[in-house]
């Protein structure tokens, strides 16, 4: 037991002594979560939009106005031909382009029908959408003042109810995202890496003939990892709660063994990982080409699983990232109790398992 | 006959904040001669080597290797030596044939050149049958060998060799041993660095370095005389003692 | 010219000996560019949704069935009660509860006016504003069908203004997101292995001691970096290339513009990437720093390039700081150039701040670059 605590102080010298990385370490997340939590943001805002009035009256003027004053659009230059949304499009700048048509007011007026085209750059899909989506809105608007006093019989009103995020704050979806990439990545990428170097160095096998077990050599190089990590997700916790305003509904106590399993989960990855890859540039790769791309994607963490292909569906389950997002999205913000993540905590806990089984399997096979 | 001084030292020194890891060293080499520089481990070998060799600044003193100032002719000192470290640097992800080539190469070897060597080489160390093996995979011994070979291949003027025999067998030593007086005999300067004491034995001459300073500097018989012991291992214990 | 020749020879044969890498350098990104793709849709469908009927009327069950036909919504259940439909809720197993209070048919035709209550998972705050867009439409149009079947038509009433907005996408009228997702999602592999294995390359070599033996030989700074990355350069264009390919075959993505603008741009962006991973490796002494350092700066440029949030709807101090993300002007570039056909006039502020940072980093690693231990 002395030699293995023995063991853990040398593991906690070689991080606190690199200072750079140390730094990175703990810099990191810190700087990431800050950043992203103010600047990712799937709604939209000043879109930029250009205006080809055919018919410049009051209505079309009033309409623009109402349109220029709204928080998601700002109104650039008017242009005079349809042939120059192209152009701006091309640019890049412009999102969509409001065609107004001739005589609008007029026909509002005799016909009680004017048309108006919006024509958005669907590149990308999602802002041509609620560009589209919010134009209609603010044409509603104008028109239910427009109709007022005119009384429509048989209306359904409809009580809509935002429930645990009244304020549909983008934060709220992201902040448990970027929490559970930094600290999946961190926590995996810093296991294969240690474990891989002492490897590459030789100094593996000196650790292997002292007289620890091979499980104490490996446990000892984890721990002061989950202590970092450890660390890092209370600073992650504590930067949402105060910065961001993220409610934490359900117990403290709980989000903190819950990600501390996580961190485990991540580790033991980590493990398995440094198992297969025989050199640190071949862990690394593993960690950061294999695992960022598919936990930032699969997990749930900014596009909806739901809305995935199925067998796409199937496999974000395989991803230890899309369960803990479950959880702490669960805890914060629903304020739910074991009663309800047991299920998610135990596909952790059994992944941490498998992860550990086939580290140990693949370990042995190496020292026949 | 007096022969040319390559390797010119006077008070050259490095320190790194108050620890001076070289004291001001002064000494000469001959072209062709065999220069061991002895020491215990830590006693500043390396860094010393590491000035002569262009690739760590000095922080006074003065030195030229080859006719070139170590300060701002570091460039052309390269051209003309040929380095081979105690950690072993050659690829062990590229075969025998590709590090020789490769080395070649980079000393701006003609194509037909590095053939030739090549050839030459493979056949000297009787290489043949492993020629196209990775060199990872190789014994330490042929390694060190191999790489000593490789540091030789632009025909250097002198060639600095940084503990090269550690942790190879004793066979293996006598050979590499061989190898650098065939060097010498050639003309080539041999510029050693060591703490295996009876290879000391082997050098034309020696310094001997304790704690970043040179306390002793001759032909090892004159130093066995002066301090009146046998070995040169009992040359170095006394001047270590004396310094404790 | 020769020697260049020589050191670009050896990290080929290392890079092709290596056959643990190999597989993560070119068939990774590719699984990822062909699987991932398929992720990234923001579109919202397969809503679960559950509803609570008190009211027991053909009105009600007609609202539902409205639901029911919509391929928005997968009508799951029906709850008996308010503290189930919240329970479940709780659980994550719905998404949208729609409540019908009793008396639902009977206020709808007597009073003319009816309420609903409906609740909604907001915690994805875009996706529950969406769903609530479509369940607004659902209602307006199960609205419509009342009274069309109650109001007598002959009676003439007030017709209410309205003005048609007729929607048109362009450059991607079906909205696919797979059209705006590929491009970006190749760009960002791309980016990731030439940091990776350029800020990796050098320091490793330190790490194991070679380039002792290389800051030894008379080899100039230039040469030896211009060796070193130059492979790396390869590989990048190579992945754009198979990239493209598997864009064109599998998801049969637009490339309107010239392909030649597309590669000249890359060639540019693989300098400033491979600038930047030298830079990385000339400031650290192992691998593992240079990863963490690496990583941390690919975390950044991803998220921060609009590649799967659109930069404009960010605050303005970090619209400023995307200014100094490369990755944002190579995803603009390849979308406005494949999806746009968008010409070199107009690409050419994207395509000169890339010229310039390539400039800048190429420099500083060069100069960084020391010869000395």
């Amino acid at each position: 037991m002395k030699r293995f605590i023995g063991f853990i102080k040398k593991e906690f010298y070689h991080i606190f002594r690199d200072k750079r990385s140390l730094f990175i370490l703990f810099g990191m997340p810190i700087a990431q979560i800050l950043l992203f939590g103010f600047a990712i943001t799937n709604e939209i805002n000043n879109v930029q939009i250009t205006i080809l009035d055919h018919s410049k009256d009051a209505t079309t003027e009033e309409i623009i106005n109402k349109i220029s004053a709204s928080k998601y659009f700002t109104t650039n230059q008017m242009i005079a031909r349809e042939a120059d949304i192209e152009t701006a499009f091309k640019k890049g700048k412009i999102k969509a382009a409001l065609n107004f048509e001739k005589d609008f007011s007029r026909n509002l007026i005799r016909e009680q029908k004017a048309t108006i085209q919006i024509i958005t750059d669907a590149t990308d899909p999602n802002t041509a959408n609620s560009i589209t989506n919010y134009i209609n809105a603010i044409l509603q608007n104008y028109l239910q003042d427009k109709n007022k006093g005119i009384q429509i019989d048989y209306q359904i009103v409809p009580q809509t109810r935002m429930v645990y995020n009244p304020e549909l704050k983008s934060v709220f979806m992201f902040v448990p995202g970027v929490m559970t990439i930094i600290l999946m990545l961190v926590s995996a990428m810093m296991t294969s890496i240690s474990i891989t170097r002492e490897k590459e160095l030789g100094t593996m096998e000196i650790l292997l003939v002292s007289p620890l077990k091979p499980f104490q050599v490996i446990i000892g190089k984890v721990v002061p990892y989950i202590f970092l990590s450890v660390i890092n997700a209370a600073v992650i916790v504590l930067l949402s709660i105060f910065i961001f305003k993220m409610p934490v509904q359900g117990s403290l106590f709980l989000l903190g063994a819950e990600s501390v399993l996580f961190i485990i989960t991540s580790l033991a990855l980590g493990i398995l990982i440094s198992t297969i890859a025989e050199t640190q540039q071949a862990a690394m790769m593993i960690s950061l080409m294999g695992l960022m791309l598919p936990v930032i994607l699969l997990s749930g963490f900014i596009f909806p699983i739901s809305s995935m292909p199925a067998p796409l569906q199937i496999i974000s389950s395989i991803i230890p990232a899309k369960w803990f997002i479950i959880i702490i999205k669960g805890i914060m913000l629903k304020g739910v109790g074991m009663a309800f993540i047991w299920k998610e905590t135990l596909i952790l806990i059994g992944m941490t398992v498998l992860f550990i089984g086939l580290s140990v399997k693949k370990y042995k096979i190496r020292l026949e | 006959m007096k022969k040319e001084n390559v390797i010119v030292a006077e008070a050259l020194t490095k320190a790194f904040g108050d620890f001076k890891a070289v004291n001001a060293i002064s000494f000469e080499v001959k072209k062709g001669e065999i220069f061991g520089f002895l020491g215990a481990n830590g006693a500043g070998k390396t860094t010393a080597m590491k000035m002569l060799i262009g690739i760590s600044k000095p922080s006074s003193g003065n030195a030229k290797v080859a006719g070139f100032d170590v300060y701002n002719q570091t460039e052309s000192i390269k051209k003309n030596i040929g380095y081979m470290s105690q950690k072993f640097t050659l690829y062990d992800d590229l075969t025998v044939k590709e590090n020789i080539t490769f080395f070649g190469g980079i000393y701006g070897l003609s194509r037909a050149k590095i053939r030739e060597k090549r050839a030459q080489l493979v056949s000297e160390l009787g290489l043949e049958g492993i020629s196209n093996k990775l060199v990872g995979s190789l014994p330490l011994g042929w390694k060190q060998k191999l790489s000593f070979s490789v540091s030789l291949l632009h025909e250097p003027k002198i060639v600095f060799l940084d503990e090269p025999t550690g942790g190879v067998d004793p066979i293996t030593r006598r050979q590499f041993w061989e190898m650098i007086y065939k060097a010498a005999d050639q003309g080539t300067t041999i510029f050693v660095t060591t703490h295996y004491m009876d290879e000391a034995e082997y050098c034309e001459r020696v310094s001997i370095v304790v704690e970043g300073r040179i306390e002793a500097l001759d032909t090892p018989k004159k130093l066995k005389e002066q301090f009146k012991v046998d070995s040169m291992n009992d040359v170095f214990l006394k001047l270590a003692r004396n310094i404790e | 010219m020769k020697t260049i020749g020589f050191i670009i020879q050896k990290e080929f044969k290392q890079i092709f000996r290596n056959k643990g890498m190999l597989p993560i350098i070119f068939i990774l990104p590719i699984l990822q560019l062909v699987i991932l793709s398929n992720a990234a849709t923001y579109e919202v469908k397969n809503i679960k949704f559950a509803y609570i009927d008190y009211d027991h009327t053909s009105s009600s069950r007609a609202l539902v069935e409205k639901f029911n036909a919509s391929t928005f919504f997968n009508v799951l259940t029906d709850f008996p009660s308010q503290e189930i439909a919240s329970s479940a809720m709780l659980s994550g197993e719905v998404d949208v509860v729609l409540e019908m209070p009793t008396n639902f048919e009977r206020n709808l035709l007597k009073e003319k006016t009816a309420e609903l209550s409906i609740t909604i998972n907001a915690i994805d705050g875009a996706a529950a504003g969406v769903t609530s867009g479509y369940v607004n439409q659902i209602v307006q149009s199960f609205n419509k069908d009342v009274r069309m079947s109650i109001i007598d038509t002959s009676k003439k009433i007030v017709q209410p203004v309205t003005i048609e907005s007729i929607p048109s996408f362009w450059y991607n009228t079906t909205l696919d997101y797979k059209t705006f997702m590929v491009p970006g999602i190749l760009v960002l592999l791309v980016t990731m292995i030439t940091l990776f294995l350029s800020g990796m390359n050098i320091v490793r070599e330190k790490e194991i001691g070679t380039l002792e033996q290389i800051n030894v030989t008379p080899i100039r700074k230039s040469q030896f970096i211009i060796g070193k990355l130059f492979p790396f350069w390869i590989i990048g264009m190579g992945l754009l290339t198979i990239g493209l390919i598997l864009a064109k075959i599998i998801f049969n993505t637009p490339m309107l513009g010239s392909l030649l603008l597309l590669y000249g741009y890359t060639s540019i962006y693989i300098l400033v990437i491979l600038g930047m991973g030298l830079l990385i490796s000339n400031f650290t002494d192992t691998q593992q720093q240079a990863m963490f350092i690496a990583w941390f700066f690919v975390v950044i440029f991803i998220l921060m390039s609009g590649l799967f949030t659109p930069i404009e709807s960010m605050p303005k101090w970090a619209q400023i700081v995307t200014e100094f993300n490369p990755i944002k002007y190579f995803v603009e570039v390849v979308r406005m150039v494949l999806l746009k056909g968008s010409d070199i006039t107009n690409i050419l502020p994207q395509l000169l701040k890339t010229l310039l940072y390539a400039l800048i980093m190429n420099g500083l690693a060069v100069w960084s670059y020391k010869k000395v231990s």
